[in-house]
């Protein structure tokens, strides 16, 4: 247990760290393409991309909400020895980890303020198939239309629709990930 | 290269800087706070697009620096020579080459890709801050969305000059939400904003705010359907490689008045010369 809890970081922290957020920032700026991200491996069930994600953005300055299934002891070791992030509830995180039934609802998490809507919370989607069909997107980022297997369509438009204010978030499958930004228009 | 962690920065201060970037990206245009941090080079030298720099860069990039177009000035060539050392990032003045462009006041004349990332720096990144001085009342105009107050300026240029004489740091509107500083750079390039391919991710260090926008993004110039926004420069071609679509510097070259209009991107002026053209004061 102990070896697992101290196990799975990066092992050449600022470098992969540097190569993890780029998967993430491209995958953030151009909404539907999914990029691989490696480097991290933490206690089931959190999925390798999930993990680097974490790493890559957390610490003790971010609180995190593990939703569900996700809220294990070794989970919660894990995150303590890497990253430092306090753990929290829903209402008060800035990043949540779980499955999209884990991290329901939507209306617990912060969606930033009018003046500051980038107090808002990021959460990491862990999903079982991840792909480039199902929901249309178009917005910023995209060039004409992108495709994205998202859980629930409904869920994304009624988020963007409180733009500049909404949740971002970030879908994670194995080592690859995708993200959707509040400014993604879902149909 | 063991003097220093990879870039510069420790790794929480990046951590800080991209959870910034990603929301910068989130909501296109809106300035997202950051804790800026001191670097080893004075505010006004480019410390919010170093530290962007420093945050987005990986050991695979191919780093360029350009002030007010050129590689080869005091800025450009400190700033590059920073990341070759805290970084062992590969360099190259080519457009084509780089990865990650770093700029002072210009957008590259070459189109850019989708591989690439341009880090603009900023000085002041509110574009109401000329007009309304309190970051409390600005940071309410833009939740809001009360931006009368920018046509009115643009409005006084028109009866004042008969033209919008506005000719850098135009405002423009993203994604017909946000009212975003595009750094100093000359109207000209405000064009080039709209629909690029390019992440374009801006960094003031002084005043400690982060703004992006995402790729193929709609950047609206602000005008009036009677005083319509016009990309402008010079009215010559350059004097060394003969182009007649790029933005020029005008150059004095002796004490009797007389002068040169000279690409500003050194690069594509360079690259142009390499090609064969000749301007009419080419050597």
């Amino acid at each position: 247990m102990q070896t697992q809890t101290l196990d799975g970081g990066f092992t050449q922290p600022a470098l992969q760290a540097a190569t993890a957020f780029r998967s993430v920032m491209e995958a953030m700026a151009r909404p539907g393409t999914i990029r691989t991200i490696t480097g991290a491996a933490p206690p089931a069930p959190a999925s390798p991309a999930a993990g680097a994600v974490l790493l890559t953005l957390c610490d003790t300055e971010t609180p995190l909400y593990l939703a569900g299934a996700c809220d294990t002891s070794d989970i919660r070791t894990w995150i303590a020895f890497h990253t430092g992030a306090p753990l929290v509830g829903p209402s008060a995180c800035q990043f949540a980890l779980g499955s999209w039934a884990d991290l329901m609802p939507l209306s617990d998490y912060p969606i930033g303020t009018s003046e500051y809507p980038d107090r808002s919370a990021t959460l990491i989607v862990e999903m079982p198939d991840l792909n480039q069909s199902g929901a249309t997107l178009t917005g910023p980022g995209i060039k004409d239309t992108a495709m994205l297997s998202l859980p629930d369509a409904a869920a994304f438009q009624a988020n963007g629709a409180q733009y500049p204010l909404g949740l971002d978030f970030i879908f994670t499958c194995a080592d690859r990930l995708a993200a959707l930004p509040r400014s993604t228009e879902v149909c | 290269m063991t003097d220093y962690n990879f870039a510069y920065l420790d790794e929480q201060t990046k951590r800080m800087i991209r959870r910034a970037i990603l929301k910068g990206l989130a909501v296109p245009g809106y300035q997202v706070p950051f804790a800026s941090r001191e670097m080893p080079m004075p505010y006004g030298w480019g410390t919010g697009g170093v530290q962007v720099s420093a945050a987005v860069m990986t050991t695979d990039d191919q780093f360029k620096v350009i002030d007010q177009g050129a590689d080869d000035t005091t800025n450009a060539v400190s700033i590059r020579s920073f990341f070759e050392r805290t970084a062992g990032v590969a360099t190259t003045t080519q457009t084509a080459e780089a990865t990650v462009i770093q700029t002072r006041h210009r957008i590259p004349e070459q189109d850019l890709t989708e591989d690439q990332i341009l880090v603009y720096q900023v000085p002041i990144p509110e574009p109401l801050r000329f007009l309304e001085p309190r970051e409390s009342e600005t940071r309410k105009m833009h939740s809001l969305e009360e931006y009368g107050l920018m046509h009115v300026k643009l409005y006084e240029d028109i009866s004042r000059h008969g033209h919008i004489a506005t000719s850098y740091a135009y405002p423009v509107k993203v994604e017909g939400r946000y009212v975003m500083d595009p750094s100093p750079i000359p109207k000209f390039d405000n064009p080039k904003l709209s629909d690029c391919p390019a992440i374009q991710l801006f960094g003031a260090g002084r005043e400690q705010r982060i703004y992006a926008l995402p790729p193929y993004t709609q950047v609206v110039s602000l005008d009036f359907e009677d005083h319509p926004f016009v990309a402008s420069k010079a009215d010559h071609p350059c004097g060394l490689c003969g182009v007649e679509d790029s933005y020029l510097d005008e150059v004095i070259i002796d004490d009797a008045g007389g002068r040169m209009f000279v690409c500003s991107d050194t690069d594509y002026c360079t690259a142009r010369q390499a090609d064969g053209f000749k301007g009419k004061d080419a050597a």
